[in-house]
């Protein structure tokens, strides 16, 4: 008898993009996440599940064996340090970029940068390689609203198309990073579960593969 | 928001209170598992739970530091640090203290304090045990202390445990060939230790190293598993050299002989397990057990700390977390409740209290005028008088 594997997923994009690639490896969900309220849903098979959880929460999840795997954005893991993950596939679903954005045109301020950002770790670290002390506001979302109404003079955020920016006034300026969906696992599951996890992963690498090419 | 002063009951996070039946839970497991390692001779020690930061943190690396609250000593304004370790006390002990060629084998119970919370509960002070082996070199030492922690978990009740077997010989062996500096060597640690083979392939790429050490480095993220893992490791990792080469020969040893010892164990192999690098020298091991997310007991060799304090010598060993296993393990077969003794001044019901007391039982005083009787009390029996002597009676004959 095999242990059940539960696999961390959240809503959304995330959630669209995995579909195909669980499909691939054979995985498919019961029940749509966006009609259903459960927040267990079971698949076409009957020892793997999948959780329904908040993008930031996944790497919690998966940390304290909430969940065996989960799938979530690199930006998130980088935010919350990868303690106690392994990170072993990256997926290339939901990419974007981390950036430093500001209005558009106008030379940087003098003095100490206030930021705006959810991720605050990443930005603190991001400035301090940099040598650069920073004030560093904790916003939940809307960041390009920060440097509308004058409370920060820069906004960290991740970036797909750049439209709101765009919409708002605003500007990318700085690279930080290359951000797609990974695959986490929990260590104590990629030893105790190992066949099962390690041919899951196998899969998901195949089904990566494959998408790549067409 | 509650008043502060309605708060001075609150601890601070990752601290507990333990209340009477954990306790005594707690206890008894303690004196089955001090009492277990004695018999298999490990003399116990008692180091002090504070002393000096440099003593504490030896060649131990960053981690152990950041877990460690300090202070400063009034009397010399030295740099002290509450244990959040006791393994380098131990080590002290060893080296310092005893000084003895042939083998010794000590173990330890005591609090360690953490600055962070960790493990399952979130704890900040965990009740660490263990017991180390010094002055033998080869793997039977290891396997004695391996076999020693799976007997402590199974007396602890731990059921299904999984043993993780890695060797930070084979990270070690790949990096003195590379020739990495040691901030890239960090990096490509850190990556490898997530497993994180993007990050790796990129580092790979970046770093300019060769093929035939990229792909090992890229292989090493995969090798993990059952005990296939050992054969199939070793063509891949040929070119690594013979430092590589004879850590997975050690393994193989390793393994041998604990199956040969307790053929029902669930073993798995994880060549890129980097848990304690900084400190470890040979092969590692740790203890899972289902829905636990992090290892429940782990250790490994250290031949070289023992040097710091005058004297390096071999070293293996492991720990674990009483207060873990307690909540891990299956509850104890409680010992009766107790046996509640009337309010009267009656020398023949205090001899018989002592005599009871004497066999193990736990005899209960009523206080006169007390609210509540022998059933709120906690007790199963009674004391009463028949035919002028004083009888045990259970509470439902009365």
């Amino acid at each position: 008898m095999s242990a059940t594997l539960t696999i961390a997923l959240s809503k959304g994009r995330i959630f669209k993009e995995t579909l195909p690639l669980l499909a691939h490896a054979g995985i498919v969900p019961a029940e749509d996440p966006e009609t259903s309220r459960k927040l267990i849903l079971a698949t076409n098979h009957p020892d793997i599940r999948l959780v329904i959880v908040r993008a930031a929460d996944v790497p919690t999840y998966v940390q304290y064996a909430g969940a065996d795997l989960g799938v979530t954005g690199k930006d998130v893991l980088m935010e919350h340090g990868g303690e106690g993950l392994y990170e072993p596939l990256d997926l290339r679903i939901a990419c974007c970029r981390l950036m430093v954005a500001g209005p558009a045109g106008q030379p940087e301020p003098a003095g100490r940068l206030r930021i705006a950002t959810k991720y605050v770790t990443t930005t603190h670290r991001y400035y301090a390689a940099r040598g650069r002390q920073v004030e560093i506001i904790k916003l939940y979302g809307s960041m390009e609203l920060a440097p509308l109404v004058g409370m920060a003079d820069r906004i960290v955020d991740v970036v797909d198309t750049g439209g709101t920016l765009r919409a708002n006034g605003l500007e990318p300026l700085e690279h930080i990073a290359d951000i797609s969906s990974r695959l986490v696992v929990n260590r104590a599951a990629m030893k105790m579960k190992s066949a099962q996890v390690k041919g899951l992963i196998q899969r998901l690498e195949q089904a990566v593969a494959s998408r790549g090419k067409v | 928001m509650d008043n502060i002063d309605n708060n001075r009951w609150l601890l601070p996070a990752g601290t507990e209170d333990i209340l009477p039946d954990q306790a005594e839970r707690l206890e008894q497991m303690r004196r089955n598992i001090l009492d277990l390692l004695r018999g298999w001779g490990y003399r116990l020690t008692m180091p002090p739970f504070i002393e000096y930061l440099d003593s504490l943190l030896i060649g131990t690396g960053k981690d152990l530091d950041l877990q460690t609250f300090k202070l400063t000593d009034q009397l010399t304004g030295r740099l002290m640090g509450i244990r959040a370790d006791m393994t380098p006390q131990v080590a002290r002990i060893d080296a310092h203290h005893l000084k003895r060629e042939e083998p010794v084998r000590l173990c330890y119970m005591g609090t360690v304090l953490h600055t962070l919370p960790g493990g399952f509960s979130g704890t900040r002070s965990p009740m660490q045990i263990g017991a180390e082996l010094y002055g033998h070199p080869g793997i039977e030492s290891d396997v004695e202390v391996l076999a020693l922690m799976l007997e402590v978990l199974a007396l602890a009740g731990v059921e299904q445990v999984f043993l993780d077997l890695g060797h930070v010989g084979i990270f070690r062996g790949l990096m003195r060939r590379a020739g990495l500096c040691a901030g890239d060597e960090a990096t490509l640690f850190d990556a490898l230790q997530r497993k994180a083979k993007p990050e790796i392939g990129e580092l790979i790429a970046r770093l300019d190293l060769d093929s035939i050490m990229g792909n090992m480095l890229l292989a090493l993220a995969d090798l993990n598993g059952g005990e296939d893992i050992l054969a199939e490791a070793r063509p891949v990792l040929q070119a690594g050299g013979a430092e590589v080469l004879a850590a997975l020969d050690n393994l193989q040893q390793i393994a041998t002989l604990i199956k040969q010892r307790l053929p029902g164990l669930q073993l798995h192999f994880d060549l890129a397990e980097l848990r304690g690098y900084h400190y470890h020298t040979g092969a590692v091991f740790a203890a899972y057990a289902p829905g636990q997310g992090q290892a429940i007991a782990q250790g490994g060799r250290y031949d070289e700390i023992g040097g710091v304090y005058g004297r390096a010598r071999p070293a293996t060993g492991f720990s674990t977390d009483l207060k873990t296993l307690a909540m891990l393990g299956q509850p104890l077969a409680s010992k009766g409740a107790a046996i509640f003794a009337p309010a009267l001044a009656d020398p023949a019901l205090a001899d018989k209290i002592r005599e009871l007391r004497a066999t193990g039982e736990r005899v209960i005083g009523e206080l006169p005028g007390q609210p509540g009787g022998a059933r709120e009390m906690g007790c199963d029996r009674i004391l009463v008088k028949q035919q002028g002597a004083w009888a045990v009676s259970t509470i439902e004959n009365r």
